[in-house]
C-alpha cells in the first residue's frame, strides 16, 4: 500500500497541472482560449487530486493509530531532516477538505475571475499542493516550509485579484502570519537541537522539560494563534475576507484557518503537553472573549463577508477550547468543528460570491426579498446558515454538540460562556438571513436578478450533502478519528499525571 | 624548482593575472569598435578556464610562497563563488556598458584584476597577503566604481568609495601593524601560538584586532561602516552594482571568517561581541532604511547590508556549523542577487536605464516572464520558503541557537519580517500596480538565460540541498583541523 506512494501523488498532482499551464506560456494564441485551457487544466488537475485522496480515504485503516501511508526519503542527510510524510486519523480528513475545497474554487472562479485566468490558476494549484503538503506532513521542517509557503500564493491571490483595498490586506495578511511563523522556526530549531530529530513522531515521544516546553509553546502559540484566529490577534482575518476574491475566501476560511488548529493538535498537544495544561486557562478565556466579542461584532457588520469572517472567528474560538479541554469529546468535536466550518464557511463565502457576481455589492442594506427571484439560492443559503447556526441534523452541530460536552467535563463556567456563542451565532446568522431573503424585493437592481445557474449548482450540491451527511451519519467521520484521538489524549494525560507524580513525590 | 611548485600551486590565480595583462595588450591593439565584445568574450572564456583550474586543483591545505599563501577546501569553494559571480556579471552587463556609452575593454580588465585579488584575498594566510590582494581588489573596484566618465553620480560614488576606502585599508594595516608589534608575527600559522603566548590579550593587540576588524566590516559594508555602500550602489553603472553586490561581498566575508577563525580563534570571547553588535545593526538598520527607498539600487545597497548582517551571524557563531552556514547563506545570496540585477538590468525606458521602484509597475502585465523572475528572487530575498533564501537563513539561525545567541536569532528573525515589506512592495509595484508606461520589451539573450537559469535555481533548490550543504560543511571544516 505505502509504496504507491499515494501522499506524494496527492501532494504534488496539482503541481503537474500547473507545469501543463505553464507550457501554454510558450503558445501565441486568442487569449479567451488560453484562459479557458488553464480553467480546465487546473479543474482536471484538481479533480484527479481529489479522486486519489478519496482513494487514500477508503484504503485507510480506522482501527490504528499511527501515521498511515508513511513514505521517507533522505532529503538533506547530514542534518537529519527527511521528506517525510504520512496521515493519521487527525490529518485524514483535513486533506480531504483542502482537495475537496480546491475544485469547488476553481468551479466558482470560472467567470469571476477574467484577467490573469493562468497566473490565478498557477496559485491554486500550488497552494493545494502546499495545503496539503502541510497536513501530510511528518518532518518538523518540512511542515514548516509548506505553513510558510502557503503564504506566497494567497498573497498574489488577495493582491491581484482582491477587493479595492486588497493591497492593505494582502500585506496585513502575509507581514502578521509571518511574524508569528518565524518565531515558530526558532523554536523548532531548538526543538531539533534538543531532541536531535525533526521526526514528528519521534517528537512526540520525546519528553522535554517543562521550563524548555513553556518556552516552545509560546512560540508556537504565537504562530498558531494568529493563523486560527483568536482574539486579539485576529484583525488581519475581516481585511483579508472582504478584500479577497470569492474563491480567496473559500480556501482561506475553509483550509487556511484549520493549519492553525491542526498545528495545536500536532504540536502544542503531544509535545508540550504540561506547557499545554499550564496555558489551557489562557487559551480559554481568549476563546471566550473571541465567541461572544466577535459574534457581537458580526450582529453589527453591514458587510456579508465581513460578517461571515468574524463569525469564523467565533466559530474557531469553539474550536480551540475544545483543543485545550483534551479529552476525548472536546478533540474530536474540535476536529469536526473545523471541518464542519470549512465546508459551510466556505459555502457561505461562496453564497455571497454568487449575489456578488450579480450585482457587485456585498452591503446587507442592497438585498432584501430574494427569495421572490432566487428561491433555489435562498434554499441553499438557508442550508448552510442554518449549519453555521448549529441546526441538529447538520454538520454545525455535532461539532458544538462535542465540544459543549467535553468542555463541560473541564469546567461548568467554560460550556456555558462558550453556548452563549450559540445563540448569538444564531441571532446574527438568522437576523441576516431574513434581511437579505425575506421581506420585499425594494432595490431596482435586483428586479431582473437571474437563480442560480448549471456551474453554480453543481458547486453547491457537494457542499450540501457533505454537510447533511456529516449532521445525519456523522460517524463516517467519527470513526477514522477516534482511535488517533484516544492516543493523543492517553499520552496527553501520561504526560500530565508523570510529572504530578514527579513533582508530588509523598503521593505514590 | 621551489618557484615552480609554488606557481603550481598558485596556478588559477597566477594564469588570471597573466591574462588580464595579455587581454589588455589584446585591447589595445584590436580596432576600437570590436575590442569591448572581444575583451569581454576572451575574458569569459580565462574566466570559465580559471574555474577549471580551481575545481580541478588539489586542495589539501597546500602552501606556496614562503606560507603566504594557503590553498585549501575553503579558499576553493569561495573562489569558485566569486569567479562565477564574475562571469555571470559579465554576461548580463554586456547590453548595458553598451547602451550606456561605456563599453571600453578596461571593464573586463578591471574585473578580472579585481578577481585576481579577491582570489588572493581569500587564500592568504598572512596579513600582509591579505593585505596586498585586499588592496588589488579596491583600486579595481574604485576605478569601476567611476567607469562613467560623463556621469556625475558615477564619479561620485568612485570617488567616495575611494577615499572611505583608503581610510578603511589605512585602519586595517594599522590594525595589522599593532599586531605585528605585539605578537611579533604577521603569519596566521604563527599567530595562534604567539596570541596564546601573550596571554590574557594585551591592549595593543586588542586595539589592532579591533582596526582589523574595522577595516573588515568596512568591506563587507556592516554597519557602522557601511555609509559608502548606498551611494556608491546607486552611482555605480548597473552592471557594476551588481558585481559589487555579489563577488566583494562574498570574498569579504569569506575572509573575515578566515581571519577570525584562524589566527585569532582564540580571541574569540574578544570578538564575538563585536560581530554579534555589528550584525544586529546591520539587520536592523537595513530592514528599516530600506523601507523608504525608491531607487531601486539603493534598495538592493541596503538589502545587501542586511544580508551581510544575517552571514555575520554566522560568523558570531564562531563554530564550523556556523561558518558552513554563513558558506551557503553566500552561495544562495549570490545567485538571489545576480538573478534580481539581471531584472534591474532590463528596467530600459526608450534605451535609457530607469531606476525607480516606480518604473516596475505593471510589470506583471507588460513583461510577465520578468516579473515571475523577479517575483521569485523577491520572495527568496525575505527568506520565504520553499525558495533557496529560507534555506540560508535556515542553516543561519539553526547555527545561532544550538550556540544559544537566542537574542541574536530572535532579532535577526524579526527583522526579516520587517525586511519581508520591502520586498513584497516590489512585487505589489509589479502585480497590484497598473501600468504606466511600459519598459522596452527588448531583453538580450544573455540576461535572459542567466535570469532563467537562475530563477530555476532558487526555485528547485529545495529539491536537492544537499550537495551544497555538504560542500560549505567540508570547506567549512577545513578551517577547524588541527
Amino acid at each position: 500500500m505505502a509504496s504507491l506512494h499515494i501522499l506524494s501523488i496527492i501532494i504534488f498532482t496539482p503541481l503537474v497541472g500547473v507545469l501543463f499551464i505553464l507550457l501554454s506560456y510558450s503558445f501565441k494564441g486568442d487569449d479567451e482560449a488560453i484562459a479557458n485551457s488553464a480553467r480546465w487544466v487546473a479543474l482536471w488537475a484538481s479533480l484527479a487530486t481529489f479522486i486519489v485522496s478519496l482513494f487514500m480515504w477508503a484504503q485507510f485503516d480506522s482501527t490504528r493509530a499511527d501515521f498511515q501511508f508513511v513514505e521517507k526519503a533522505e532529503w538533506i542527510k547530514s542534518f537529519g531532516i527527511y521528506y517525510n510524510v504520512g496521515v493519521d486519523g487527525i490529518s485524514l480528513f483535513f486533506v480531504l477538505l483542502s482537495t475537496f475545497l480546491t475544485p469547488i474554487c476553481i468551479l466558482s472562479s470560472w467567470e469571476a475571475i477574467k484577467k490573469h485566468v493562468r497566473e490565478y490558476m498557477i496559485a491554486f494549484l500550488v497552494l493545494e499542493t502546499f495545503m496539503v503538503g502541510m497536513f501530510c506532513a511528518l518532518d518538523m521542517f518540512l511542515f514548516y516550509i509548506f505553513f510558510e509557503g502557503v503564504l506566497i500564493p494567497m498573497f498574489i491571490i488577495i493582491g491581484i485579484w482582491g477587493g479595492p483595498r486588497r493591497v492593505y490586506a494582502a500585506f496585513k495578511f502575509f507581514l502578521y502570519t509571518l511574524l508569528g511563523s518565524v518565531l515558530m522556526l526558532l523554536a523548532m530549531m531548538a526543538m531539533y537541537l534538543t531532541a536531535k530529530t525533526t521526526s514528528i513522531p519521534q517528537l512526540m515521544d520525546h519528553d522535554f522539560a517543562r521550563s524548555v516546553q513553556i518556552w516552545l509553546w509560546l512560540a508556537f502559540f504565537a504562530s498558531f494563534a494568529v493563523k486560527i484566529p483568536m482574539w486579539p490577534v485576529h484583525t488581519w482575518l475581516p481585511d483579508a475576507h472582504v478584500e479577497a476574491p470569492t474563491a480567496g475566501s473559500v480556501i482561506l476560511a475553509g483550509v487556511l484557518l484549520k493549519m492553525g488548529g491542526y498545528g495545536f493538535l500536532r504540536f502544542s498537544l503531544p509535545m508540550f503537553p504540561l506547557a499545554s495544561d499550564f496555558f489551557a486557562p489562557l487559551v480559554f478565556g481568549l476563546s471566550i472573549i473571541a465567541v461572544i466579542y466577535t459574534s457581537l461584532v458580526a450582529l453589527a457588520q453591514e458587510d456579508m463577508k465581513k460578517l461571515i469572517a468574524y463569525s469564523s472567528v467565533a466559530h474557531m474560538g469553539f474550536v480551540t477550547v475544545g483543543i485545550f479541554v483534551a479529552n476525548q469529546q472536546g478533540v474530536t468535536g474540535s476536529i469536526i468543528q473545523m471541518l464542519s466550518h470549512g465546508v459551510v464557511s466556505a459555502a457561505l463565502f461562496l453564497c455571497v460570491g454568487v449575489v456578488y457576481d450579480r450585482i457587485h455589492s456585498r452591503e446587507i442594506a442592497d438585498y432584501g426579498g430574494l427569495v421572490h427571484r432566487m428561491p433555489k439560492y435562498a434554499f441553499v443559503f438557508m442550508v448552510f446558515m442554518l449549519a453555521s447556526v448549529g441546526l441538529p441534523g447538520t454538520s454545525g452541530f455535532v461539532g458544538e454538540l462535542l465540544v459543549l460536552v467535553g468542555a463541560f467535563q473541564a469546567s461548568t463556567w467554560l460550556a456555558a460562556l462558550i453556548a452563549t456563542g450559540l445563540i448569538l451565532g444564531a441571532a446574527y446568522m438568522l437576523y441576516l438571513y431574513r434581511r437579505v431573503i425575506f421581506g420585499e424585493l425594494t432595490n431596482e437592481k435586483l428586479k431582473s436578478i437571474l437563480d442560480l445557474n448549471k456551474r453554480e449548482i453543481v458547486i453547491f450540491v457537494p457542499l450540501i450533502v457533505v454537510v447533511i451527511w456529516m449532521g445525519v451519519y456523522p460517524t463516517s467521520f467519527l470513526e477514522p478519528m477516534e482511535i488517533s484521538v484516544t492516543k493523543l489524549i492517553v499520552e496527553y494525560d501520561k504526560a500530565l499525571s508523570l510529572y504530578e507524580a514527579a513533582s508530588n513525590p509523598m503521593v505514590k | 624548482m621551489k618557484g615552480m611548485i609554488d606557481i603550481v600551486i598558485a596556478l588559477p590565480e597566477v594564469f588570471l593575472a597573466t591574462m588580464a595583462m595579455v587581454l589588455m595588450m589584446v585591447g589595445v591593439y584590436a580596432k576600437a569598435q570590436r575590442a569591448y565584445s572581444l575583451v569581454t568574450n576572451l575574458t569569459i572564456i580565462c574566466l570559465l578556464l580559471v574555474l577549471g583550474l580551481i575545481i580541478f586543483g588539489k586542495p589539501s591545505a597546500t602552501f606556496a610562497f614562503n606560507k603566504l599563501f594557503i590553498n585549501d577546501a575553503f579558499a576553493q569553494f569561495v573562489k569558485v563563488l566569486v569567479v562565477i559571480a564574475g562571469i555571470l556579471v559579465l554576461l548580463i552587463g554586456d547590453k548595458s556598458m553598451k547602451d550606456q556609452k561605456i563599453a571600453r575593454f578596461e571593464y573586463p580588465i578591471l574585473l578580472m584584476f579585481a578577481t585576481v585579488g579577491m582570489m588572493l584575498m581569500v587564500s592568504a594566510n598572512d596579513l600582509l597577503s591579505l593585505y596586498v590582494g585586499l588592496e588589488l581588489q579596491s583600486l579595481s573596484l574604485y576605478v569601476v566604481a567611476a567607469l562613467s566618465r560623463d556621469s556625475v553620480r558615477s564619479s561620485e560614488a568612485g570617488l567616495k568609495y575611494f577615499v572611505l576606502g583608503a581610510l578603511s585599508s589605512g585602519m586595517l594595516l594599522y590594525g595589522c601593524s599593532l599586531i605585528y608589534g605585539f605578537t611579533g608575527t604577521t603569519a596566521f600559522d604563527v599567530l595562534p601560538d604567539m596570541i596564546a603566548k601573550a596571554g590574557d590579550a594585551p591592549l595593543g593587540l586588542l586595539t589592532g584586532l579591533i582596526f582589523l576588524i574595522v577595516g573588515l566590516a568596512f568591506k563587507v559594508a556592516a554597519v557602522p561602516f557601511h555609509m559608502w555602500t548606498p551611494d556608491v550602489y546607486e552611482g555605480a553603472p548597473t552592471p557594476v552594482t551588481a558585481f559589487f553586490a555579489a563577488a566583494p561581498k562574498v570574498a569579504a566575508l569569506a575572509l573575515f571568517i578566515r581571519v577570525a577563525m584562524g589566527p585569532f580563534h582564540g580571541m574569540a570571547d574578544q570578538w564575538q561581541q563585536i560581530i554579534v553588535v555589528i550584525s544586529i545593526l546591520s539587520m536592523v538598520l537595513a530592514a528599516f532604511a530600506a523601507i523608504s527607498q525608491t531607487n531601486i539600487k539603493r534598495l538592493m545597497a541596503y538589502s545587501s547590508i542586511g544580508h551581510a548582517g544575517y552571514a555575520l551571524i554566522g560568523l558570531a557563531v564562531g563554530s564550523e556549523r556556523g561558518v558552513a552556514a554563513v558558506l551557503i547563506y553566500l552561495a544562495i545570496y549570490l545567485v538571489m542577487v545576480i538573478g534580481t540585477f539581471s531584472c534591474i538590468l532590463c528596467m530600459k525606458r526608450k534605451g535609457e536605464a530607469v531606476e525607480n521602484i516606480s518604473d516596475l509597475a505593471g510589470l506583471g502585465k507588460s513583461h510577465p516572464a520578468i516579473a515571475i523572475a523577479l517575483l521569485l528572487f523577491m520572495f527568496s530575498m525575505a527568506g520565504i520558503p520553499p525558495l533557496a533564501g529560507f534555506f540560508g537563513k535556515l542553516y543561519i539561525f539553526l547555527a545561532a541557537i544550538e550556540a544559544q545567541l537566542y537574542t541574536l536569532a530572535i532579532i535577526g528573525v524579526l527583522s526579516s519580517v520587517v525586511a519581508a515589506f520591502y520586498y513584497l512592495r516590489i512585487i505589489k509595484v509589479m502585480y497590484f500596480d497598473d501600468v504606466d508606461e511600459p519598459l522596452d520589451q527588448k531583453i538580450g539573450r544573455r540576461i535572459g538565460v542567466v535570469m532563467s537559469v537562475s530563477a530555476l535555481l532558487v526555485t528547485l533548490f529545495i529539491l536537492s540541498p544537499a550537495p551544497l550543504v555538504d560542500r560549505a560543511t567540508a570547506a567549512a571544516s577545513v578551517l577547524f583541523k588541527g
